[in-house]
């Protein structure tokens, strides 16, 4: 946020200070949470396996929660990407099966999700259904049916490498031994963050998007179509479930109609932790990674530690409670500052 | 004073405006020359602030034509409003209070290089224009960088007239800008409106404050019921007879009105 930081060098420092705390405080429980961790597993959990372990299991939500922090921005919800996903993997799994050459099935997971994320925003705008909930709780449940009746609820294995290695694939780095490498799907999850934090800062449609949540009545007086911005996001959002379906269909090998059911909680956690606002024109990009990482770590360290799922799921419940409240503390502190 | 013969840079003729079974206006004519300040008064619910925004594009008239430099123009959006010169500061300001200052003087219109449809942002570009616009209205601010939301509502409504004033507008129309400000505030913004004027732009005042139409307005309209009232040049009228059209009353003896404005 150097460029948000003004002239004058006192208060600039301390709008520096107070805007890093603000939008940035996470990275501190990220930094405490790692701290934490290694302290605990001072053997393992600073391995390259490990590591590259996290890295793999953050892949989907990092995907899934990117496309929703676009659409909480404009006060929506995507509720549909846990069964975009799923769709998107099983028909290109099918696709891939039945000897489509594999960079059309790559295609196929961002087209579908796209299209889908294009169905959403139309439902909204057009038909003006009350709320993004219902459209897209629609979509959840009219696709999930979808991803059964393709195959009329049978999985579909065999998965060919080529569409396996973006999830799968690792680049070996020259030092460190066996484990050193990056994981392929690090580089996507780098390409697709670095790009949307560019975009929402630098295009203008990216700052439309905060626009319109910030105040929609001010985007469409400003000129901004404020029907196109809300499909573009929910777009968006599938292309990135059509990307993650590319990340899971690697890991599994196999398309499930059942993979994913839920999966659009934890984006939607990932988000909130992360300081984006519900009410929307909140949120940062580097913020969604923190609250993907928050979440990713405490299943890593919790599985480590042999504790039960059922704590894990527990705690990020609790962890969602504390994230908001402390972000309620905090603009209480601003609005008196 | 401007010749009442010179074409008008912007003309309404008998614009009706139904919402349901509601018809905020019917059959409204209004007319702004270059340089006029024309200033717009009624009652709550004359239907005022509609009119205003089929000026700017916002709604579409269910009937009657708009006319700019005598030319027949058709709005279908803000935007078309804006590409014929004509801005407007809303009552509700409609400002992103979650955006910075320069952000909001550009929005829609961002400085910087276009493609296909986007702009990549000039931000020092767009940082740079906001200040001196904001400098040569006289407005100050901390730093264009603020987010709106932590400005005071007199610092709200200059960057919403800021916005309205950052592209070379030919008519800025202003609905209610000092119904919520400090008495120091109205004055700077009735000097922004006289300042407007010396360039040549054309503003429509909406206001229920006898004191700012008498102070910057050239004319006076009024509006009863989604209707054309009344209307006289400044110098032929007064107080009395302006605050009556707004309560639906004619015919005032303007002898019988103290404080008459030459
Ligand atoms: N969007 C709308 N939908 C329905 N009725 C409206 C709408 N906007 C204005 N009206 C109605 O139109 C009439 C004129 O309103 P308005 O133009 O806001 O008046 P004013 O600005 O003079 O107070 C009122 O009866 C109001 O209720
Ligand atoms: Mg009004």
């Amino acid at each position: 946020m150097t460029d948000a930081v003004s002239r004058n060098p006192t208060t600039g420092w301390r709008d520096l200070r107070g805007r890093l705390l603000e939008d940035y405080g996470i990275l501190l429980v990220v930094l405490a949470m790692i701290l934490l961790l290694w302290a605990l597993q001072p053997d393992y959990f600073m391995t390259a396996q490990n590591i590259t372990n996290i890295i793999r299991q953050i892949g989907m939500n990092a995907l899934l929660a990117l496309g929703m922090y676009l659409v909480i921005v404009t006060a929506g919800i995507d509720l549909s990407v846990g069964s975009v996903m799923a769709l998107a993997i099983m028909l290109l799994a099918i696709a891939d099966t039945s000897g489509v050459p594999w960079p059309l099935v790559l295609l196929i997971g961002p087209l579908v999700g796209a299209l889908i994320g294009i169905i959403n925003g139309l439902g909204l705008t057009l038909l003006k259904l009350p709320h993004p909930f219902i459209m897209t709780l629609g979509t959840l449940n009219a696709v999930r049916g979808l991803c059964n009746l393709v195959t009329d609820g049978r999985p579909v294995s065999g998965i060919s490498d080529e569409v396996r290695y973006l999830g799968t694939g690792d680049i070996p780095l020259p030092f460190g031994g066996e484990f050193a490498v990056i994981p392929v799907s690090a580089i996507l999850l780098l390409v697709c963050y670095c790009g949307v934090a560019w975009f929402m800062r630098k295009v203008s449609l990216g700052r439309h998007i905060f626009a319109v949540g910030g105040n929609p009545q001010a985007a469409r007086v400003s000129g901004i179509n404020v029907n196109g911005v809300l499909v573009f996001v929910y777009a968006a959002s599938g292309f990135f479930a059509g990307l993650a379906a590319l990340l899971m269909a690697g890991r599994t090998g196999s398309g499930y109609p059942n993979l994913g059911i839920g999966a659009e909680l934890d984006a939607i956690a990932a988000v909130i932790i992360g300081g984006a606002s519900f009410f929307g024109g909140r949120g940062t990009v580097l913020g969604v990674f923190a609250g993907v990482l928050v979440m990713g770590l405490l299943r890593n360290g919790l599985n480590l530690m042999n504790i039960s799922a059922f704590w894990q799921q527990t705690l990020i419940g609790i962890i969602i409670i504390l994230a908001v409240w402390i972000d309620v503390l905090r603009r209480r502190a601003r609005a008196r500052r | 004073m401007n010749q009442p013969s010179a074409t008008p840079i912007l003309q309404a003729r008998g614009i009706s405006k139904y919402f349901g079974a509601v018809t905020a206006l019917e059959g409204v004519d209004l007319s702004l020359a270059p340089g006029e300040v024309l200033g717009v008064v009624g009652d709550n619910g004359a239907g005022k602030s509609t009119l205003m925004k089929i000026l700017s594009g916002l709604f579409r008239p269910s009937d009657g034509e708009i006319l700019v430099n005598g030319r027949p123009v058709h709005f279908h959006s803000p935007r078309d409003a804006h590409r014929n010169g004509i801005e407007m500061v809303y009552q509700d300001l409609a400002l992103a209070g979650n955006m910075r200052i320069f952000e909001n003087i550009f929005l829609g219109r961002e400085p910087g290089r276009t493609f296909g449809g986007l702009t990549l942002i000039d931000q020092a570009g767009s940082r740079r224009l906001a200040a001196e616009h904001l400098e040569r209205l006289q407005i100050h601010v901390k730093s264009v960088d603020q987010n709106v939301e932590e400005l005071s509502g007199g610092q709200q409504q200059a960057v919403a007239i800021a916005r309205a004033t950052a592209f070379a507008a030919k008519v800025v129309i202003m609905d209610e800008p000092t119904a919520a400000l400090a008495i120091k505030e109205v004055g700077k913004v009735l000097d922004l409106i006289r300042r407007l004027k010396d360039h040549g732009v054309g503003v429509i005042l909406i206001s229920h404050r006898m004191d700012d139409v008498f102070y910057v307005c050239d004319r006076v309209m009024a509006l009863f019921h989604g209707r054309n009232f009344a209307e006289a040049r400044l110098a032929d009228t007064s107080r009395n007879e302006v605050i009556g059209w707004i309560m639906g009353t004619k015919g005032h003896s303007t002898a019988l009105a103290h404080d008459k404005v030459i």
